[in-house]
């Protein structure tokens, strides 16, 4: 993470603190706050202070950076005000850095070097390097260059470079940007749209947030080379209303480049007109669909219609219209500047680039990670993520959110390429990645996405409407310990219906989670129908909680963080603590907190 | 219940009148009621271009709308997949059983709401809650009860 931001006076050193979501709410703020108010109140510093956006070291937040007078790099990670007082005293003052706080990430062998080590950064490049509030420190990376060249170069070049670099969409379909870029360019129409969607919904994914926090003017300025190669005179940027800060910094970038004419009338004293709106979302997690989004962009409800036509013929307010997500417009800058050629340098045959992953569950590292399309899902798990964080070991990665699908530590070998992914029943999706260990019940997890998209159905079609009700239900009745025979056979029928007789991506991908966990995990829905067990213990009708006595040492950690109260037992007292099954909720708390594996469940 | 309309028609006078505009109004109304009043989206049919049956679809299609007044401060628990897989469920339970409502609805003396709701893109710290206007992450049952108990004790202790 070394910043090639220059400033004003090279003989200050600088305090970076990382201000993404993920960083306030680990508490960056209170950080950077801290650091502001000593500043302010003591004069003896000469200190410059600088935010910036996410690096994607999530699991470390919240971060600060000190630049050294010799241009030395120092990362610290989990900081608190107390120990930036500690940085202040030995590292600012005396001019020893403080190893107990540093992240080695220049050193492969430390966890953050890992992190690192196997990660290829292009979407990222700029993620918690340069501060996303500052178009001056996007100029200072070479930012809205791209651009110029786009327009000196003109449309056809532009074209043939975003063929050449193989990028496919980043919003899970994996469709060609440039073939895209060149529907839209060649349909007929006086006016023409460039929307980026930015409406990522998929529980779990994160990376799109990460992306426009941290380094909102690369997608502006991907749209603004996408708008100049098809022809579009206005932009919309459809985000999600739950990321406030993402809407905070896009239209503070948008206000900006409009001032220093990169968005407007004659962009770089040329022909061409572009201007972006930022257009929130409102919970709705259908219209990350390209037709519903743009029937909610019009004001009306997030339906999808059939497609012919495509946005590309007729889009918005019937315009011909193309669409993006956060992400693909992102890798754009780096393409213009670097080459077709380089791009398609990295990655595989059919699967060109980097893909983002947003790191979660059961792992050490949680966070967003760029990797080179063509590693494994072993690597990204055990080398990027460090493994499993409970010491138990991980079972399956789920991919690709609701759309997607689990895969089980057996295919860990798949590598990061479409249709690899694709031919394990899951999909790359959006890049979401949910590490799961075997406290994780897989028929917990297909109930809990047939719930997520059951409620997001947008009911137009009938069997995504009342078909994921009924895989539901079923789904319920097994997780109950109600589940007979037939119910398997039952959600494999229904799951053939909804997604042959669904319009869109939403219902034609709502079964993935049931079809993959049927297929890799069989023997947990078979434990759940034919014994009555749920073999994680997470099914409540299926599972006791029990203490053994011989390795409970009496600890009292269980009965602290019981929160119904349901255990008792005298601390200090081996094996006395026993759990009423009348009061206990099973929620598994104890067994999480318990270090000694005294928790059985049955 | 009177309504003060001049709020309203500020709002019109910001977002515009067309029928594309349904949305933003709405949640310029939700930000400035923290709800939508029967009598406001009454008063924007008859002076915008958009339909009852526009403006009522829309209010209803989407899941930040909301048409019942909230608590002072609404407890949103993420149930994305990670917090899921890390225990939201038991954190919801706990929540109900501190405040004494169930999930989605709010206190009798409507002080707090309680919201479960889809992913809010801190995955890597989960389980999350959000508490008014703090993120809490990696929550356990006793941080969030907790949490919630010195919520309500400051807020109490709040002369206003």
């Amino acid at each position: 993470m070394t910043s090639p931001i220059a400033t004003d006076n090279k003989k200050r050193p600088r305090l970076v603190v990382g201000l993404g979501s993920c960083g306030i709410a680990a508490g960056a703020r209170d950080v950077y706050r801290h650091i502001q108010a000593r500043l302010e109140a003591e004069s003896s510093w000469d200190v410059e202070l600088a935010i910036t956006g996410c690096n994607g070291m999530c699991h470390r937040e919240p971060l600060v950076e000190l630049h050294d007078t010799d241009g030395k790099v120092f990362l610290y990670g989990d900081m608190t005000p107390k120990k930036v007082d500690q940085v202040f005293e030995k590292h600012l003052r005396g001019g020893e850095p403080v190893e107990r706080f540093r992240l080695r990430e220049d050193n492969p062998a430390s966890p953050a070097g890992a992190f690192l080590a196997k990660q290829r950064r292009i979407v990222l490049r700029n993620c918690g390097v340069i501060d996303p509030d500052s178009l001056d420190a996007y100029r200072a990376v070479g930012g809205w260059e791209a651009l110029r060249i786009a327009l000196e170069r003109g449309p056809d070049w532009v074209l043939a470079e975003m063929k050449k670099s193989g990028l496919r969409g980043r919003g899970g379909a994996g469709f060609p940007t440039g073939m895209k870029w060149e529907f839209t360019r060649k349909a007929p129409g006086d006016h023409k749209v460039v929307v980026c969607n930015a409406d990522e919904g998929d529980p779990g994914a994160f990376m799109d947030r990460s992306v426009l926090e941290s380094d909102p003017h690369a997608v502006l300025e991907g749209m603004t080379i996408a708008a100049a190669t098809v022809g579009a005179d206005r932009g919309y940027i459809y985000c999600r209303a739950e990321y406030p800060l993402a809407v905070e910094r896009l239209i503070r970038a948008i206000d900006q480049a409009r001032a220093a004419g990169l968005l407007g009338k004659n962009i770089y004293g040329t022909e061409f007109s572009f201007d972006i709106k930022v257009k929130e979302g409102a919970g709705a997690f259908v219209c990350g669909e390209e037709t519903a989004l743009m029937a909610s962009i019009e004001g009306r409800r997030g339906m999808p219609r059939p497609r012919p036509p495509f946005p590309a013929q007729k889009g918005l307010w019937d315009m011909p219209t193309n669409i993006n997500n956060v992400e693909t417009f992102a890798n754009v800058p780096w393409i213009i500047h670097n080459g077709g050629d380089a791009f398609a340098s990295v990655g595989t045959e059919k699967s060109r680039g980097s893909k983002v992953f947003a790191l979660a569950g059961k792992i050490q590292r949680g966070g967003l990670a760029e990797v080179p399309m063509g590693i494994t899902i072993r690597e990204i798990v055990e080398d990027v993520a460090g493994g499993s964080s409970t010491g138990r070991p991980i079972k399956a990665v789920q991919m690709g959110g609701p759309s997607g699908g689990c895969i089980p530590v057996e295919l860990f070998d798949t590598r990061i390429d479409y249709d690899e992914v694709n031919r394990t029943g899951a999909i790359m999706g959006s890049g979401g990645l949910v590490v799961m260990d075997e406290t994780t019940c897989m028929v917990d997890v297909a109930r809990f996405f047939l719930h997520f998209t059951k409620d997001e159905s947008c009911g137009k079609c009938t069997f995504c409407r009342i078909g994921t009700t009924r895989m539901l239900e079923l789904l319920e009745k097994i997780c109950a310990g109600e589940g007979d025979e037939s119910s398997v056979k039952m959600l494999e029928e229904l799951a053939l219906q909804v997604k042959n007789t669904s319009l869109c991506g939403l219902g034609q991908s709502a079964p993935n989670p049931v079809l993959t966990t049927i297929k890799y995990f069989r023997h947990e829905y078979d434990a759940h129908i034919l014994e009555k067990r749920c073999p994680a213990g997470v099914c409540k009708a299926l599972t006791t909680f029990e203490i053994t006595p011989d390795k409970c040492t009496g600890c009292d950690a269980c009965l602290q963080n019981c929160p119904v109260q349901a255990i008792t037992g005298q601390r200090g007292s081996k094996g006395t603590y026993v759990i009423d099954q009348d009061r206990c909720s099973k929620c598994g708390v104890c067994r999480d907190v318990c270090k000694f594996g005294a928790v059985k469940t049955h | 219940m009177s309504m003060d309309v001049s709020v309203i028609d500020e709002i019109l006078k910001e977002k515009g009148t067309g029928a594309e505009q349904a949305i933003p109004i709405l949640q310029g109304i939700q930000a400035r009621f923290r709800y939508l009043p029967i009598e406001a989206l009454e008063y924007v049919c008859s002076h915008t271009e958009i339909t009852p049956s526009q403006l009522f679809g829309v209010a209803t299609f989407y899941s930040q709308f909301r048409l019942k007044p909230v608590g002072e401060t609404i407890i949103k628990v993420c149930h994305g997949t990670a917090c899921h897989v890390g225990g939201a469920d038991t954190l919801t339970e706990t929540l109900e059983n501190q405040l004494g409502i169930p999930d989605k609805h709010t206190t009798p003396d409507m002080r707090y709401t309680l919201e479960s709701v889809a992913c809010v893109g801190c995955c890597s710290l989960a389980p999350v809650v959000v508490l008014g206007q703090d993120t809490l992450g990696k929550v356990t049952p006793r941080k969030i009860s907790d949490a919630l108990a010195a919520h309500m004790a400051a807020d109490k202790g709040d002369p206003a």
